[in-house]
């Protein structure tokens, strides 16, 4: 009986939703609205979707669940999250994500903690509980205060829902659920408003500001205290700004910043599809793939965050964090005291400093990644030590090329990865670019394609001589000392910073890139100080163009 | 499915509001297809033309397979062996090549561009593919407009891309492909009774709040962002018709059975050929299911990326390595590692199309329903050439073209096969392609 009243219950309260729905007309919640042929909204990243639910709900809420696919646009996720768009069969995935979550924000176990209030009885709507909830919950989620339409658009949803099922969490959950999948919370939008302070400008609103500044420096929404500072005009203050920069570079969230943004630059999303033959690597093992990106990620934020070391000696350095199945992978002794079934611990490993395995280089996140499931390349991993680290551009292989002595393992002249590349490197259509990649990658030979140690290959010995932008160098320590001394390292990641934050690769001759550039210098390469430089940079706040001229239509 | 099928959101509330609460129950005698298998008895309405594509990566090899007579005495080249018993119901084009037009070649991408989308552009213009435009005509009355699946592990290998909001990601977990077509929202076209969910019901509901934000967020962006937000739109639409379809009583199929669920997945990335061809073989099977069961009249299906670095069991370098690196056979006269691997994948499509050439409907079968392209990124991948494409095509389209025959043409537009199918398809156009690709006419002598 109670089955079929619920039944009849959900069916009315479909037909009342829907009429009521049809009439609603939702205002825009921000400021003035305005317009530009170039993508400006950029939809949220798998990393920063689940960095927002941690933030705004906790990290014991779940997420399992897969994402549409990210795309790489001039070197960055980042950028390609700006064309991306939402597909048919991505959305089924969000709106799976939408309700699992949102069933589990209002389950027992969670709902007395997140939710600031009880309602009257369970069993019914509750729509003041249901609007206190909505409209803080809303307002970090659409990282902006809702209009009053949406907040009772919401908590008529909540509210009609609650009586269909004659629940009100469920009800709660539904509308929930409906936020966590409108383009309100998937896409990070930003909108200008009239510049009071220049008659006839426009300036990116305080809103946008926030939004931009916290998925920079935290990869995540804005908190409490940064929507305040755009709500009541901080943020548009130079000291205002400098005080809310200030507080996001001392937060313990800015490492979940810095993650993102090597995770981004380093391809490591690259991870996902990296496998290799077990028959030859059988300590590539899945937990591998997964430490190997926490390695790198704990030696930089070690390293730049806790330390506030030089950018550079991220190359050089001979301290990391360790496991025991990184240990074997590597061939390193380690003394791990950790019972037998309980999870691997991070141990700190100093190399010793004739050790040929110093900096992020010699991590698997880098030898590994770059190199094909079978067998080491060097021209892929020296093809993506310019792409990644220096920010240049290695052209694709021509047509109607033979290939046929380069890669010959069998060979019985050309035994080295060295020897093969140089037989192929006569052809004059190839030497051009493998001069530009081979000598890095050779370099780096020493580490198989799952990044082990070796010194030999089909019983050759291998050669690790190489040479970048004119610095000759033998082994891998070598290499890594002349890339710590080439100054497109540091130039590189002065760009990938500010595209990362703005959306924009800026051109190598930008003015506000030059100065960031040196800027970086004079701080010996800080990277928290590259960070700070770029958040209070002109760069990050620019008006495109075409926004006036639309804006001033819109008027 | 059909046009009698579309119900205005009104007439379906009210429907609803009037008869959720009664179980509906038909018998299913009434229902069942005529005679031939062509059409739904109980309504006369034409069962729909369904479409798959299947992706190969790297081509037939290095040697001289295309046959050297057109028409229906013509011998299959040994790597399409393993076609040999389906060769009545295949046609085998070859020779077709796109035209550069001046672009460079972004080598295993530009030809598959301009076969695929008729374009030749930068690859942010893979826009509008073969299947997008015939899943338009086909596919909008299904549960699932389409269904891309991948069998290497990314859900970015894939060649179906939609006119306004290019490629899709494709599924890479058999699993999660299970639970998506037959899981708990799956309606037994043929189960004897039928109660549309409340739940459903009400979720569609509360999806069309999510609607009434579009005026007020358009409004504020720029055009660019606005088109974005417009096909963020149309998939909430895709989703809300699939929640629609749940709530009517589906067809009776009698060739429709479910599948038996799948246990656990292994490891998403593969590394080796077999493993690849184990997952599609688990997703051709799901998506024959799939397309019995009226789910979706489109699928398509990837083995892997063109540069494929999927190996042969305990062999160091991958496929796409030894395309260009392994040496002609002199005895051979083919490149002996490669050949296994499109031995591997000729295999793997027979596969395929035997299991939708299992599925009775009437006295056809599916595959004679549909048809089912199969094609590749390069002709001679060793040299990157984008000349003498093989395209590989099953079925008769539930009788609109002929089959059993190999159409050599030599220089030819390679869109021209993709014209002829998508005519045949039921895709109103009478040209396709641009510039030195666009094609004005079909491939006649296939049309039955």
């Amino acid at each position: 009986m109670k089955a079929r009243s619920n039944i009849a219950g959900a069916v009315a309260a479909a037909a009342l939703l829907s009429a009521s729905l049809a009439s609603v007309q939702t205002q825009a919640a921000s400021s003035a609205p305005t317009s530009s042929g170039e993508p400006l909204s950029w939809r949220l990243g798998p990393s920063q979707y689940r960095q927002t639910i941690a933030e705004v709900f906790g990290p014991s809420i779940s997420i399992t669940g897969r994402f549409d696919p990210e795309y790489r646009q001039d070197g960055l996720l980042t950028i390609g999250a700006r064309t991306a768009s939402i597909s048919s069969s991505g959305i089924e995935r969000y709106d799976e994500l939408a309700e699992n979550v949102a069933a589990q924000i209002v389950d027992r176990r969670h709902r007395d903690t997140l939710i600031p209030c009880k309602p009257q009885t369970p069993a019914a709507n509750d729509d003041a509980c249901a609007r206190q909830f909505l409209s803080a919950a809303g307002r970090l989620l659409y990282r902006r205060a809702l209009a009053e339409e949406e907040i009772s658009l919401s908590v008529r949803i909540a509210g009609e829902v609650a009586k269909a099922k004659q629940d009100f969490y469920t009800g709660l959950a539904a509308a929930l659920s409906n936020m966590l999948l409108s383009p309100n919370f998937l896409y990070v939008y930003k909108t200008f408003e009239p510049d009071p302070d220049e008659k006839g400008k426009l300036r990116l609103d305080g809103y946008s500001k926030a939004s931009v500044l916290s998925f920079f420096l935290w990869n995540a929404p804005p908190d409490d205290s940064l929507l305040s500072a755009a709500e009541n005009g901080e943020i548009h203050t130079q000291k205002g700004l400098k005080r809310q920069v200030d507080r996001m570079l001392a937060s313990p969230s800015l490492e979940h910043g810095v993650r993102a943004f090597f995770a981004d630059m380093l391809g490591f999303s690259e991870f996902e599809t990296l496998a290799k033959d077990p028959t030859f690597y059988p300590r590539f093992t899945p937990r591998v793939i997964d430490q190997a990106q926490e390695q790198t990620l704990r030696t930089i934020v070690d390293l730049l965050v806790v330390r506030q070391g030089d950018y550079r000696d991220l190359y050089t350095t001979p301290d990391t964090f360790l496991t025991r199945s990184l240990a074997a992978l590597y061939g390193v002794p380690i003394v791990d005291t950790t019972d037998n079934g309980q999870p691997e611990r991070w141990i700190p490993y100093k190399y010793g400093a004739d050790d040929p395995r110093a900096g992020i280089l010699s991590h698997a996140s880098f030898v590994a990644l770059h190199s094909p499931s079978g067998r080491s390349s060097p021209t892929d991993r020296g093809k993506a030590l310019r792409e990644y680290l220096l920010c240049q551009a290695v052209p694709s292989p021509p047509a109607d090329v033979s290939f046929a002595v380069v890669q010959d393992t069998n060979h019985p002249v050309h035994k080295t990865a060295r020897e093969r590349l140089s037989a192929h490197a006569t052809d004059a259509a190839c030497s051009g670019c493998h001069k530009i990649t081979d000598p890095i990658g050779l370099a780096l030979e020493n580490f198989d394609t799952a990044g082990g140690y070796r010194t030999t290959e089909n019983g050759a010995p291998i050669d690790t001589s190489g040479e970048l932008n004119g610095t000759r160098f033998d082994g891998p320590v070598g290499l890594t000392k002349a890339l710590h001394d080439d100054p497109a390292l540091t130039a590189c990641v002065a760009t990938r910073a500010i595209a990362y934050a703005s959306g924009r690769t800026p051109g190598r001759s930008d003015a506000e890139l030059k100065r960031i550039q040196a800027e970086f210098g004079k701080k010996k390469y800080n990277f928290v100080e590259l960070l700070r430089e770029v958040s209070l940079s002109d760069a990050l706040f620019k008006v495109p163009p075409s926004a006036a001229q639309l804006v001033t239509a819109a008027q | 499915m059909k046009s009698g099928r579309q119900i205005t959101r009104r007439r379906l509330l009210r429907g609803m509001l009037a008869g959720s609460a009664v179980t509906v129950g038909l018998p299913i005698l009434d229902c069942v297809l005529n005679t031939n298998g062509t059409a739904f008895a109980s309504t006369g309405s034409p069962l729909p033309a369904r479409f798959a594509t299947w992706y190969w990566p790297l081509g037939l090899g290095e040697d001289d397979w295309a046959p050297k007579v057109s028409g229906a005495n013509y011998a299959l080249p040994p790597q399409m062996a393993p076609l040999k018993p389906l060769k009545e119901k295949l046609n085998f084009f070859t020779g077709g090549q796109v035209f550069l037009d001046g672009q460079s070649n972004n080598v295993h991408f530009t030809g598959l561009q301009g076969l695929m989308t008729g374009k030749v552009a930068n690859s942010r213009e893979y826009l509008g593919s073969i299947d997008a435009l015939i899943s338009e005509v086909i596919g909008r009355g299904s549960r699932f407009r389409s269904i891309e699946v991948a069998c290497a592990g990314s859900p970015r290998d894939c060649w179906s891309a939609r006119v306004d909001s290019g490629v899709q990601p494709a599924e890479i977990s058999p699993v999660a492909l299970y639970s998506r077509i037959f899981g708990a929202e799956f309606k037994d076209p043929n189960a004897a009774e039928f109660t549309p969910d409340p739940d459903v019901m009400l979720k569609k509901s509360v999806l069309s709040g999510i609607t009434e934000e579009r005026q007020s967020l358009m409004k504020r962006l720029g055009t660019a962002d606005r088109e974005k937000l417009d096909n963020y739109f149309t998939s909430l639409r895709e989703l809300e018709q699939k929640l629609q379809i749940q709530l009517q009583k589906p067809e009776p199929l009698p060739s429709c059975t479910i599948p038996q669920p799948l246990s656990v997945d292994k490891e998403p990335a593969v590394t080796l050929a077999t493993e690849a061809i184990d997952r599609a073989n688990l997703f051709g099977g799901l998506l024959a299911h799939a397309l019995a069961c009226g789910q979706t009249n489109v699928t398509n299906l990837a083995i892997s990326r063109p540069q494929s670095g999927l190996r042969k069991n305990g062999d160091a370098t991958a496929h796409h390595t030894h395309t260009h690196e392994e040496q002609i056979d002199a005895n051979l006269g083919y490149q002996p590692v490669c050949r296994w691997f499109a031995d591997q994948y000729m295999s793997a499509l027979a596969q395929f199309a035997t299991r939708l050439n299992s599925i009775k409907e009437g006295d056809r079968t599916l595959l004679d329903s549909m048809v089912l392209f199969a094609f590749t990124d390069h002709g001679a991948p060793r040299l990157h050439s984008v000349r003498n494409y093989p395209i590989i095509t099953f079925g008769s389209g539930g009788g609109r073209i002929k089959t059993g025959m190999h159409i050599g043409r030599p220089g030819d537009q390679v869109t021209r096969v993709g014209l002829t199918i998508q005519q045949a398809m039921g895709v109103q156009t009478s040209s396709w392609g641009v510039g030195s690709n666009r094609v004005t006419s079909p491939i006649s002598e296939v049309f039955a």
